[in-house]
């Protein structure tokens, strides 16, 4: 029996993990032979509408994103998606 | 004033506001068929000789816009076009200096694929902006090469290669449309060009401008006082209707809250630098921030 990692990172529109994903990426350690994200309820939805979803899917937790103070004068700045979920799945391949 | 070269062609008000909110303006079929059809001989000489030691070179950095690709020359005719040098002259000014060009062939059947990025270095945080034009010659089918981005991402602080891990974002476009078409950005718009599964080639000519003037009022300012709002527009308490502070409440669906509002001051910013009014604003952010201790003391 092998074991191979999936990782998914959700990206949500706030701090909270059941709030809306608003980005994803998908890493694929079984090269398509573990299940698949599910298709989207519409053209350029997510695969989960928010975190909770993805964890009664079956995806695991591994690290939310951490919440700092902006620096003085970056107050009103954006940067990059701040509210990144990271999920892993181990697939056993026989 | 309209230069000659931009004729009567230069965008209103409400197109400059939605290239603030967006990004992005888009112009279907724009360069007519004829001047289409034969760049692609062109910009694949371009394409194929520029790195050559002999052959067809793009200008220097810093050429006049004027001075680029001299006629004859088909991308010297589409940079004359009245109508491109209309929204040229809007954005940077009637004469731009040319920063760099490059010609994108993404062959049918093309599987390379570029992370989400930014172009060049992470920019300077005054309200400057230079233009990347992408003009495609030839139509681009839904999904077949066009160029993907992500609306109102222009005014984020990023390093281009921090973009990479973003396969997917809600609201991102593809670009799909008929030959001719112009797509201006400003230069802080995240992009990546994609896999052309289609059997056509795709091709792209992109080319880069940098102001060499204040890029202050220099649309047609004709409907300005009309869709101009004061800087009291406020969603929680009055509104204009039909104003520029209504196209600043675009909300991409990227956006958390506090994106938004945030996005909303960065827009306000650089509308306060476009029209050189420093009460501007949207919302009330702004003025809040600005106007609290004035009120405190008694001086507003």
């Amino acid at each position: 029996m092998t074991q191979r990692q999936q990782v998914l990172y959700l990206w949500m529109a706030g701090s909270s993990l059941d709030e809306k994903v608003v980005g994803w990426a998908f890493h694929d350690g079984t090269e398509g032979a573990g299940p698949q994200l599910p298709e989207p309820k519409r053209p350029g939805d997510g695969p989960y509408s928010n975190g909770l979803c993805a964890l009664q899917d079956g995806w695991m937790l591994l690290q939310s994103a951490q919440l700092t103070s902006p620096a003085p004068g970056q107050e009103h700045l954006n940067a990059y998606l701040e509210y990144e979920f990271v999920f892993e799945r181990r697939v056993d391949l026989s | 004033m309209a230069t000659t070269a931009a004729g009567d062609h230069r965008l209103s008000t409400r197109q400059m506001a939605e290239f603030v909110a967006n990004g992005f303006l888009r112009f279907d079929a724009i360069v007519p068929a004829d001047i289409n059809e034969r760049a692609i001989d062109e910009i694949g000489q371009l394409n194929a000789e520029r790195l050559l030691p002999d052959g067809m070179k793009p200008p220097h950095s810093r050429t006049p816009l004027d001075d680029c690709y001299p006629l004859p020359s088909v991308v010297g005719e589409y940079l004359r076009l009245p109508q491109i040098r209309g929204i040229i002259h809007s954005l940077v000014g009637a004469d731009p200096v040319f920063d760099h060009d490059w010609v994108h062939h993404i062959p049918g059947g093309g599987s390379y694929v570029q992370p989400l990025h930014v172009d060049a270095a992470t920019d300077s945080t005054d309200p400057t902006f230079d233009v990347q034009l992408f003009w495609y010659p030839s139509a681009v089918a839904r999904g077949e090469g066009g160029t993907r981005f992500v609306p109102g991402s222009h005014l984020t602080r990023v390093r281009s290669s921090g973009l990479h891990r973003y396969q997917h974002i809600v609201g991102e476009q593809q670009v799909a449309c008929d030959a001719g078409s112009v797509f201006v950005f400003h230069h802080g718009l995240w992009h990546a060009g994609q896999p052309n599964p289609g059997d056509n080639d795709r091709w792209l000519y992109k080319i880069r401008l940098n102001p060499t003037e204040p890029q202050v009022r220099l649309w047609d300012t004709t409907d300005f006082t009309d869709v101009q709002s004061p800087p009291t527009d406020h969603i929680f308490a009055r509104m204009q209707p039909g104003s520029v502070a209504e196209i600043f409440r675009t909300w991409h669906p990227w956006m958390g809250i506090t994106d938004y509002r945030n996005d909303q001051i960065q827009r306000a910013l650089l509308w306060r630098y476009l029209t050189g009014d420093d009460d501007f604003d949207v919302d009330y952010y702004l003025t809040r921030l600005e106007g609290r201790a004035d009120l405190v003391e008694g001086r507003a």
